[in-house]
């Protein structure tokens, strides 16, 4: 059940981001999900992020799917409009209200199933079309809501709770963003909200479509050994290429990491993000690197995290159309009929 | 030549190009209808073609029509058979007494023609090859060779067609002047050498006033222009590309800002039509205005979502330009099939408003309506046109709009509302009509936000299971459907000069043959009073119509009666009253079928024809 509301009050004391918000009022709805899910480490780092970045909550529209995944947009930005839609149509509906109006944030949250099996197409077509948004997909590798089933992204070899291995051949979301152009492309761990919550806060400011795959071990049907998505198994082959932080024009989104080489990343908005390299090779540039950089630990069995591929100056689908700035949804009669004196010149032409 | 009388008849016939599609015909073929159109006589053309890009047979016939009758006739006067594949079907449908004209560069065998029709050979591609020497324009050309010749034939006035040309290629000067002189070339060579003009005449009339010549796909498009749409996502699909093409030109002219030269629009081909629909729902969900054009098997892929249009309440236009069914069916052929589809589209409890336009006019108004009704209604509605209507150019009353018109937006609680302390429930029927307010993302910062779900909720939009909730919510929407019944475009009835206790339904593309029918049963002495309905929910004047008479016939094009179906299930009326006449094979349904049916059903029931009674 996803209608439990949580108490308002909070500490007198509570910090505030420059907009005068505290971090409770990204929050959500109480979370139904199972104790100890990873969604709901990924429900944190957004609120986090969009705390950080002082977003006003209201102005991000939350998509989702159905599952697991697409429950938690309740679960965060309560003052903010959520569509939970239909099973793997959140990019197309998301699609849509983006071109109805340009100016919100928009935040398509989805799953395995979700993104990779069922609507694999739509997730192919609006990253394909360069639509502005933050795509995240929480990755578990199972269908959780109808209780241990296989998804799309389970590793071939991994074996499920009821012993079953896994013969099919594992889709991998990040490297199909890549070849499809995605300008904004980011793995990283429900586990490691360090390296979470700057990724989003990066994939809010980044202008275009923006993807980011965030394995998110099912705590109830996933978390076993033979798991290839279980939190130690995630842990023991995780293999970062960098950690980000990023600035907006204040205090960088500050976490402890150890000093690097830092690689400064300008986005279009004049955001920027510090990127301290941990790969001292990886190129965060270089999209066809990135695919094979990709394929080669896969092949490892290694699980490459971090930003792997921006392209600061991307378009979105708004450029390509070449729509007015102006959202769609507040033209009115006199901005959108021709009138009836263009009618009658019609009419005069069809005689 | 003996057997027959040649048909003599003058603004009255049928004209029918056999054609290879990809021959370049289709534009001739357009310009000999206009041609007469510019004579002051109605004409009714009508594609038949197939589903194939180059080199399968495709037909355009021409009815010639003074009296205005817009529906197929049935039978052909006069064959323009330039299809040797089809020859001999074509030769056989000629009306007897009826007229062919064939190309007679190479000699036919006396057996592939018939003894009581007009054979008119005309060597146009002995006169194309002599004139031309590039192979294109060898083809091109011949296609306005005959109808130079044609225009001999028939009595046409040259010049009538000389201005058509020079309006085609204004500013081209070599096209229009090559064009013309195709255009004498076949008009030359008929009046040198064949008995002009033959039975079949076209006169200068006045019947075709201020009507314009448009196509209903392209009026619809214009419909969804006016209307305010901005949004618009499709997935190719026959016969329903054209609305999207013609949204998209339309917009390319009249929806770019003056300043900026920015496009006041959207529009996505989708990557199929489950993104299309969810495109469409995406956006009025934000508050746009958006539509879709499919046709059935698109409908089938949309229902999902459909659903979530109904449940979640969200506006949506569908424009199904319907084809025939199922499956695939005949994707290029015309039927009114997708009734029950789309009026009960989706699973569990569902019904959707549908309007049903005669005509590319009322395609106009009905597609601008749907979108004030979509946002009144915050649910789906379908604009049901089908092949004939959509890509035809039918002759029709001129497009109207009022200035003084703004866009019904519906129910929408603004920041302001919400800011004076309105009470804000999703789902929550404020003014007893079953219509909840709805907010725009992005409205307030803390007032207004809600989830959007096809999930049951209570009228606060949070989630709920509850038997009662979810009970409660359903009525709303049953009364939200009564509410939509006195919205939508009510049914039209026309009666019989004398009273009479038989009528007819029918809806959309049926209108023009109908009206003809009435004509052809009247002068058999059968009296109808009839109703054509022009939305779904059926308004209460279907009912009283029902009450009104003993046996009412449906007419529809769809095997299943569908219509009928739909008015019994809502109307809860005897069906044995309904009397179904369907008119299926992906043909437009004519006066002579209608009449004939309808006919002899009533003779059937013994009705004495009131003229034979009193002689």
């Amino acid at each position: 059940m996803t209608y439990i509301a949580k108490p308002k009050f909070h500490h007198p004391g509570l910090k505030k981001n420059e907009l005068g918000y505290t971090h409770r009022d990204y929050e959500g709805k109480i979370s139904t999900l199972c104790a100890g899910c990873g969604h709901d480490s990924i429900t944190a780092s957004i609120i986090e992020a969009c705390y950080e970045l002082s977003i006003e909550p209201h102005r991000v529209a939350k998509i989702s799917g159905i599952g697991c995944s697409s429950k938690t947009p309740d679960y965060f930005l309560g003052n903010s409009h959520g569509f939970n839609s239909v099973h793997g149509r959140m990019p197309s509906v998301l699609t849509g209200a983006n071109l109805a109006n340009r100016d919100l944030i928009y935040l398509g949250v989805s799953g395995d199933g979700d993104s990779a099996s069922i609507g694999f197409g739509q997730f192919a077509h609006s990253i394909r079309r360069a639509v502005n948004m933050t795509y995240i997909v929480e990755n578990n590798g199972v269908y959780g809501l109808t209780k241990g089933q296989f998804s799309a992204t389970a590793d071939r070899g991994s074996k499920s709770k009821k012993g079953v291995t896994n013969t099919d051949n594992a889709i991998d979301l990040v490297a199909i963003a890549l070849q499809l152009g995605a300008t904004f492309v980011a793995r990283s761990f429900s586990g490691d909200k360090a390296q979470l919550v700057p990724l989003i806060a990066a994939a809010i400011r980044h202008k275009g479509a923006s993807f980011i795959d965030v394995i998110s071990p099912c705590i109830a049907f996933n978390n076993h050994a033979g798991s290839t998505k279980s939190f130690d198994y995630v842990r023991e082959h995780n293999d970062a290429v960098n950690r980000l932080d990023v600035l907006v024009g204040r205090d960088p989104i500050s976490v402890d990491y150890a000093p690097g080489s830092v690689q400064v990343v300008e986005q279009h908005d004049g955001s920027k993000i510090a990127l301290r390299k941990i790969d001292a090779d990886y190129d965060p540039h270089d999209r066809l690197g990135a695919m094979t950089f990709l394929q080669k630990h896969a092949a490892k069995g290694q699980i490459v995290t971090g930003l792997l591929y921006v392209d600061p100056d991307a378009e979105d689908l708004h450029e390509h159309l070449d729509t007015v700035e102006t959202p769609l949804n507040r033209l009115e009669a006199d901005d959108l009929c021709p009138g009836s004196a263009v009618l009658d010149k019609i009419n005069a032409s069809l005689r | 030549m003996s057997d027959k009388k040649p048909i003599s008849s003058v603004n009255d016939f049928v004209v029918r190009f056999a054609n290879v599609n990809g021959s370049g015909s289709a534009s001739a073929n357009e310009l000999f209808a206009r041609a007469i159109l510019r004579h002051g006589v109605p004409v009714s053309p009508r594609n038949i073609f197939p589903s194939n890009i180059q080199g399968l047979p495709t037909w355009y016939e021409v009815r010639v029509t003074e009296s205005g009758h817009l529906g197929a006739r049935g039978g052909v006067d006069m064959m323009v058979a330039m299809n040797p594949q089809t020859w001999d079907k074509d030769v056989a449908g000629i009306e007897p007494g009826g007229y062919l004209f064939y190309d007679s560069t190479k000699p036919m065998p006396s057996t592939k023609f018939r003894d009581d029709i007009t054979v008119i050979g005309v060597p146009l591609t002995a006169i194309a090859n002599s004139t031309y020497t590039d192979p294109r324009q060898r083809q091109l050309f011949k296609n306005i060779i005959y109808l130079g010749a044609l225009a001999a034939l028939l009595d046409m006035d040259p010049k009538l067609i000389e201005q058509l040309i020079g309006e085609q290629y204004k500013g081209k000067e070599k096209l229009l002047s090559s064009n013309i002189h195709a255009l004498h070339l076949g008009r030359d060579w008929a009046l040198q050498n064949l008995k002009c003009p033959t039975g079949l005449r076209v006169k200068k009339s006045d019947k075709v006033g201020d009507r314009i010549f448009i196509e209903g796909n392209s009026a619809a498009a214009l419909g969804a222009v006016y209307g305010g749409a901005t949004v618009c996502a499709w997935y190719p699909i026959t016969p329903s590309s054209s609305v999207a093409e013609a949204f998209t030109s339309h917009c390319k002219k009249y929806r770019h800002d003056a300043a900026t030269g920015k496009a006041k629009y959207a529009i996505v081909q989708g990557e199929d039509e489950l993104a299309s629909i969810g495109i469409v729902i995406g956006a009025s969900w934000n508050g746009a205005r958006a539509f879709t054009a499919t046709s059935g098997p698109g409908i089938s892929l949309m229902t999902e979502f459909i659903g979530l249009s109904y449940f979640a309440e969200i506006p949506a236009v569908i424009m199904n330009i319907q084809r025939a069914g199922p499956s695939t069916g005949m994707p290029t052929r015309t039927q009114q099939c997708d009734i029950i589809a789309c009026a009960y589209a989706s699973h569990g409890d569902t019904k959707h408003v549908l309007l049903f336009p005669e005509d590319p006019a009322e395609a106009f108004e009905f597609a601008a309506a749907a979108f004030d009704l979509a946002e009144r209604l915050q649910t789906t509605i379908f604009l049901m046109l089908d092949l004939d209507i959509g890509m035809n150019h039918r002759l029709c009353r001129p497009l109207k709009w009022d200035d003084a018109r703004q866009y019904d937006r519906g129910k929408v609680m603004t920041a302001e509302m919400l800011e004076e302390g309105r009470d804000f429930g999703r789902y929550l029927d404020v003014d007893g009509d079953g219509i909840p307010y709805r907010t725009y993302p992005g409205a307030h910062p803390t007032k207004g936000s809600y989830f959007t779900r096809g999930t049951s909720r209570d009228r606060y939009a949070r989630y709920s299971e509850e038997g009662t909730v979810y009970a409660d919510n359903m009525q709303r929407l049953v009364r939200k459907f009564e509410t939509a019944q006195d919205l939508v475009p009510r049914p039209l009835q026309a009666n019989a000069e004398r009273p009479t206790k038989y009528g007819v339904i029918y809806f959309g593309s049926t209108a023009p043959a109908m009206d003809e029918a009435i004509g052809l049963l009247e002068a058999r002495g059968h009296q109808l009073d009839r109703l054509r309905i022009r939305a779904f929910p059926f308004h209460s004047s279907v009912a009283s119509f029902l009450a009104e008479h003993d046996f009412v016939y449906v007419v529809e094009q769809n095997r299943d009666s569908q219509l009928r179906q739909l008015i019994v299930n809502e109307n809860g009326i005897d069906p044995v009253r309904l009397v179904p006449i369907v008119h299926y094979d992906g043909s437009p349904i004519t006066a002579r079928f209608i009449a004939k049916a309808i006919g002899d059903h009533q003779d059937h029931l013994k009705v004495t024809p009131l003229r034979k009674a009193v002689s």
